[in-house]
């Protein structure tokens, strides 16, 4: 037939990768996140270009396996493959064969059969991405695990603060809310802490999980612990767990009031993180969210830098080159 | 109250082994000669007549192991556990006996659904079976069953376990009635308000992984509800898997205070922490769950002073489609019969942390006693149910090695020490390898 076979081999960069998977924070060294972060700052100045496609991850295959709903990890996922010239695929449960009972194992493994370089899974169980690694030889990028991680957001997160105070070490974060069901406290209280920030976590007796502080954090029931804090990141209330007879406060309303953020609660010049989406009115003020000091908005640009850099760091390996590529013509 | 399959009785000659039978006080090398299934002599030298000869050398032999806390998953999930395929396991772990627990589908809690399984294990049992039935219809925790009548069928005993009985007062009905059946009632710990949605011990490691907790709280207040009924009615009962240290000590005061309260404790609550849930693997999950450092030095205090006298495995086999999903999404069980004493032995004996002596009672004597069996013995005239163990083998505990229909075992992969050679049970050479 006269066919060209090019091995899979012969594109692979001649070092391995240091790292297969990206699934929880706890894997991670300080190194790496310095590493990730110095390689979505190249690819922010590459996206300054007028033509902001890169032709680094040509012929790869990403696929996106969301469980959950989502709209800007997913979308982010997406662009940041699409700018590196991946090809990408999203399987989302609903319209899938999951909505048939096909059991997350062989959902993977028929995904697992079109070679993928990476996976990236969000689902609402805990250990979702273990079992997606287990099965597949893709590299699992976790996009959200139930209450367990979310590294990806971690980063980006990391990402905003040190462009904002061009550190990261020493600075005190205060972790505002709902940190019971919420993986994004988690995966960012071990990220601060590795980088040597401080952190303390807020928020109403029940959710914050006992135990905690094991982490190497602190915490309070106090409100007035965040005006001490360079950095206030509310967490979002989470509407949709709070189960009927869970009691874990007497209504949204006295959240509210004791521990919403507020322009009063807040000093001058404090700034202000969110991961959306925002219930404005009940963790955050819309004065707050609105403000200039809120880093809201850069958050979700760093978003897609630091999954690019999440993707080229998993497939081409560490450290990233500068620059990362030519531009492609076409978009 | 045991049921296995007729068979004919074993006529043999265990040679040279070391003898060990705590509760008898024997502790020498000798031969121990079975005239048709029953323990004919000890001693040096004995005549083998015709009988077949275990050469036993350099082995100890002790007094075969009773579970009291067995799923055989029958009726209803004979794709997960049968009665042959878990007694044939509990032969291969030593057991010359195993009580299985009556949460199968449909429940056992009629005189007809526990009489086919005494059918079944007529002609199937490799090691002598017993019943539990369930205390209340469907284990619903709002009737009765009809405990006179399924103790008269054979019930062992009476649990609902994995279900615990919500109200207190049936749980007094059922304290109550326990003088009328003469049977044990044996009771899962948990006040599921405070448990809901939880997969694993609330702590630091729950925290930091951010799995709904199930607090030692959840299990000790349930204790301290069920040992206060006993004691109003003076009534025995036996406590299920214990996993946290507020229940050893809630258990130890009733026990002072003349309460007739046993209570059994897992190889994996006693070789285990919560920190081996970081790995995330299905087979770290079960009810109770795995708790702290504390805890668990709590249940081997408890195990070597006497507070806890028996060990248990909850065997639980499960399909391996239903634990290969993620934590969150798994069953609560695994499995044990053919792991424990490899497993205690290695974490327990070999580290000095449990004399080898107290592991052999309260794996054998001391189930027995809990619901009133006769205990495994070594002596002249009593039937012949002897374990023959190799305390120096090493071995890697693999899925392809399991005579269980199920292989969610917390052990997978790892290397033990200390290996079953043969058992006897009720005189019948069940298992010799």
């Amino acid at each position: 037939m006269g066919e060209i076979h090019v091995m899979r081999e012969d594109l692979r960069p001649p070092d391995p990768p240091p790292r297969r998977h990206f699934i929880s924070i706890k894997d991670v060294t300080r190194d790496d996140l310095e590493r990730l972060m110095a390689t979505a700052r190249t690819f922010e100045r590459s996206l300054e270009r007028e033509v902001k496609k890169l032709p680094t991850l040509k012929g790869r295959l990403v696929i996106n396996m969301f469980y959950e709903s989502s709209t800007r990890t997913s979308s982010s996922f997406e662009l940041a493959a699409k700018r590196l010239s991946a090809d990408t695929m999203s399987i989302k449960a609903a319209g899938s064969s999951v909505d048939k009972g096909e059991s997350l194992k062989d959902t993977a493994i028929t995904l697992g059969a079109y070679d993928p370089d990476v996976i990236v899974i969000r689902h609402p169980q805990i250990g979702a991405p273990q079992l997606v690694a287990r099965v597949t030889d893709a590299h699992v990028v976790n996009a959200g695990d139930g209450k367990h991680q979310h590294p990806t957001q971690a980063l980006l997160d990391l990402y905003t603060i040190r462009e904002e105070f061009g550190r990261i070490e020493a600075l005190h974060v205060a972790v505002v809310g709902d940190v019971l069901h919420s993986r994004v406290a988690r995966s960012l209280t071990q990220a601060l802490l590795l980088m040597g920030a401080r952190v303390t976590l807020v928020g109403p007796p029940a959710l914050l999980p006992r135990g905690i502080e094991a982490m190497g954090c602190e915490s309070t029931t106090d409100i007035a612990a965040i005006a001490a804090a360079d950095v206030v990141y509310v967490l979002r209330m989470q509407r949709e767990r709070m189960e009927e007879g869970a009691n874990f406060v007497p209504s949204l309303r006295e959240y509210t009031a004791r521990w919403g953020v507020t322009p009063a609660r807040l000093r001058p010049g404090q700034k202000v993180m969110h991961p959306g989406p925002m219930n404005r009115g009940v963790e955050i003020d819309p004065r707050v969210a609105d403000d200039a000091d809120a880093l809201i908005e850069a958050q979700v640009r760093a978003g897609l830098v630091t999954r690019m850099a999440v993707l080229y760091d998993l497939l081409v390996g560490a450290p990233a080159p500068v620059p990362v590529g030519e531009p492609v013509g076409v978009a | 109250m045991l049921f296995a399959k007729q068979a004919p009785k074993e006529s043999l000659v265990v040679r040279g082994a070391r003898v060990l039978d705590p509760v008898e006080g024997i502790d020498a090398v000798m031969d121990v000669r079975v005239d048709d299934g029953m323990i004919a002599a000890l001693g040096a030298n004995l005549d083998a007549n015709s009988h077949k000869v275990i050469e036993a050398g350099g082995l100890l032999l002790a007094p075969a192991f009773v579970d009291p806390h067995v799923h055989l998953r029958t009726p209803g999930r004979e794709d997960e556990e049968t009665i042959a395929s878990g007694t044939a396991a509990a032969a291969a772990g030593g057991y010359c006996a195993i009580l299985a627990m009556p949460n199968t589908d449909p429940v056992v809690d009629s005189a007809a659904t526990l009489g086919s399984l005494v059918e079944s294990a007529r002609t199937e049992a490799e090691v002598p079976v017993g019943f539990l039935a369930a205390i209340t219809k469907g284990q619903a925790g709002s009737e009765l069953a009809e405990l006179g009548e399924l103790a008269d069928a054979g019930a062992a005993g009476f649990s609902d376990d994995g279900v615990p009985i919500a109200s207190p007062g049936l749980m007094r009905r059922a304290l109550q009635y326990g003088s009328v059946t003469g049977r044990r009632v044996a009771l899962h710990c948990e006040e599921t308000t405070l448990s809901r949605g939880g997969q694993m011990h609330e702590g630091a490691v729950s925290a930091e992984l951010g799995f709904t907790g199930y607090p030692s709280v959840a299990e000790s207040l349930m204790v301290e509800r069920d040992l206060a009924l006993a004691a109003y009615e003076g009534q025995p009962l036996h406590l299920l898997h214990l996993s946290a240290w507020e229940s050893v000590q809630a258990l130890r005061r009733a026990r002072e205070a003349g309460i007739a309260a046993t209570a059994e404790v897992t190889p994996h609550h006693l070789c285990r922490t919560d920190e081996a849930v970081r790995s995330l693997d299905p087979n770290l999950k079960m009810n109770p769950p795995l708790r702290s450092a504390d805890d668990r030095a709590a249940l081997i205090a408890g195990l070597q002073d006497g507070v806890i006298t028996a060990i248990a495995t909850d065997h639980a086999p499960h399909a391996r489609h239903e634990k290969e999903v993620p934590f969150e999404a798994a069953p609560f069980g695994v499995t044990g019969l053919e792991t424990a004493f490899s497993a205690i032995y290695t974490q327990l004996v070999e580290p000095g942390l449990v004399p080898l002596e107290t592991i052999l009672e309260r794996m054998s004597a001391g189930p027995a006693r809990a619901y009133g069996l006769d205990a495994p013995r070594i002596a002249v005239g009593a039937p012949a149910n002897l374990v023959l163990l190799d305390l120096k083998a090493s071995w890697r505990v693999t899925e392809d090695g399991f005579r269980s229909r199920s292989v969610n075992s917390w052990l997978l992969g790892e290397t033990v020490k200390g290996r079953v050679r043969a058992t006897v049970a009720a005189g019948r050479l069940a298992y010799s390898a």
